[in-house]
């Protein structure tokens, strides 16, 4: 169907020096245009690997994904750009591999990323909040059907976290997004469904609240007592 | 601007699209190689012409004729020199680039191949740019006749190129998950330059020592080129119908061995 993405029954294994690891399990889903999967899972459960897996940068060990729209490159802090090259040789870069207008393209980045001159300095003098910058407003410049966010947006300050949230959820609202988080709040109020991924197996749900309390469970951690986020706001 | 989602690409798209990436990544690599200072990507060729100018001074100054009184010493040395620039290194470049450039296979659209392809590009037209200036320069100050066939040098020429090429490839794909790939090539590379036909004519080696020889796919190739530069003078020992078999299981091998990678590779 035009307007989704599917995944079916995906299996991901990588091999070790002490075996085979598997990652993923019969993962599968199917999100269309306007939705907002939030992924839950504790470090190293697998999340990141999905993303690379539906962007299409790396291929499962079995299933099938099928792509009906356009996916973004997953958005993280470091991949997807070049450390050695300016910030602007990158906007060039990611212009010319989409085919897309570069000199628009620089005028967004400049404008949102605020590098000032350090856009025309190489990326591997920048600072992290620096980084994580130019590798939103990069993110931004091609118009996917699609984005895949891996914590990208739960970085730096709370006024770029705000331009950042504009971005995604005003702007581009319409779009079909995968959000991976370990802020659940920021899950929460972003999302329209939520999954959660534990022993390389991914469990869908339509409530936060239900995704939420199986996840504590899953990581057997309760939150501390007047625990900011999450707890108040439900009580 | 909105990113066209083609559903069935035909082939044109399919193109269209490779013709983008490769023209992407090569002007990168140019850029990541040469940067902005100095002279910049003039380097592409600068180096190869210093190493070649090198090269045929050394061998000028100690009359290293390698058996050939009949050739001009600057011709030899232009002609081998610059082959072996050629197929040795493409590999040099192609082995470990995928580690180098792991983080580009984020973008859907750039493939294991088109990373080593972009490489090879430049890698070609840098030897390729230095053996012509270098060419039209001792030609013109008169230390070098013109080629007597100009289609046969570049025949020559591409033969090298294809194999250096095919010979890369596969290299490159396997030193991503070997890495004794990258510690065997130096040596491997330093010991079959004397016997790569660079540094003499086949015609000047005993029977026994020719047949030998004349395994080496690139040796052809170079006989090829002093054929065609210096015609029946040269004297050129090449066969064709076991050079060109030969860079095609090559490439074959190659071919094969990026596919097995793509499927396994985890990008950064």
């Amino acid at each position: 169907m035009k307007g989704t993405i599917r995944l079916d029954n995906i299996r991901k294994v990588y091999p070790t020096r002490f075996g085979e690891k598997l990652v993923l399990d019969g993962v599968g889903f199917e999100l269309s245009m306007g939705e907002r999967l939030g992924v839950l899972g504790r470090n190293g459960a697998g999340k990141s690997t999905m993303a690379r897996l539906i962007s299409g940068a790396e291929k499962p060990t079995s299933g099938k994904i099928e792509r009906h729209m356009s996916v973004s490159w997953p958005l993280a802090f470091g991949g997807a750009f070049q450390y050695q090259l300016t910030g602007q040789d990158n906007v060039r870069f990611i212009s010319r591999i989409y085919g897309q207008d570069f000199k628009r393209n620089l005028a967004f980045v400049e404008e949102f990323a605020e590098l000032g001159p350090y856009l025309r300095e190489p990326v591997r003098i920048y600072s992290s909040g620096m980084k994580a910058r130019l590798a939103f407003a990069i993110s931004m410049i091609i118009e996917f059907d699609c984005f895949l966010i891996d914590e990208i947006a739960s970085v730096g300050d709370a006024r770029f976290h705000d331009k950042c949230n504009f971005e995604l959820f005003e702007k581009r609202g319409d779009r079909a997004m995968v959000i991976i988080s370990h802020d659940a709040a920021y899950v929460r109020d972003n999302c329209s469904r939520w999954a959660v991924l534990h022993d390389a197996k991914l469990t869908l749900y339509d409530d936060f609240e239900l995704a939420y309390a199986d996840f504590k469970e899953l990581i057997q951690w309760k939150p501390p007592v007047g625990w900011p986020n999450v707890e108040v706001a439900t009580a | 601007m909105a990113l066209e989602h083609i559903e069935n690409p035909s082939l044109r798209d399919c193109l269209r699209v490779q013709r983008r990436v490769l023209g992407a990544l090569f002007m990168r690599e140019v850029l990541t190689r040469f940067g902005r200072h100095n002279i910049g990507f003039l380097w592409l060729f600068v180096e190869p012409m210093i190493f070649t100018l090198g090269v045929t001074a050394l061998w000028t100054a100690t009359k290293s004729v390698h058996g050939s009184s009949d050739l001009p010493i600057v011709a030899f040395a232009l002609t081998g020199y610059s082959s072996v620039l050629l197929w040795r290194n493409m590999p040099g470049r192609c082995i470990g680039a995928l580690w180098a450039n792991l983080s580009l296979l984020y973008h859907r659209n750039i493939r294991v191949l088109d990373i080593y392809l972009a490489r090879l590009m430049l890698e070609f037209g840098g030897a390729t740019i230095s053996f012509t200036v270098l060419s039209v320069l001792f030609i013109s100050i008169g230390w070098l006749e013109p080629p007597q066939d100009l289609l046969e040098v570049i025949g020559g020429w591409l033969i090298i190129a294809w194999f250096g090429s095919a010979l890369a490839i596969w290299l490159g794909a396997l030193s991503h998950e070997n890495e004794l790939i990258d510690k065997l090539w130096h040596p491997a590379s330093y010991l079959i330059f004397p016997l790569s036909g660079s540094a003499f004519m086949v015609d000047a080696l005993p029977r026994a020592a020719q047949e030998v020889v004349l395994w080496i796919p690139m040796v052809h190739g170079v006989e090829m080129v002093r054929e065609g530069y210096f015609g029946t003078r040269a004297r050129a020992h090449y066969d064709l119908s076991y050079v060109l078999p030969f860079c095609l299981v090559l490439s074959v091998l190659a071919m094969l061995q990026v596919r097995k990678l793509a499927s396994r590779v985890v990008p950064e």
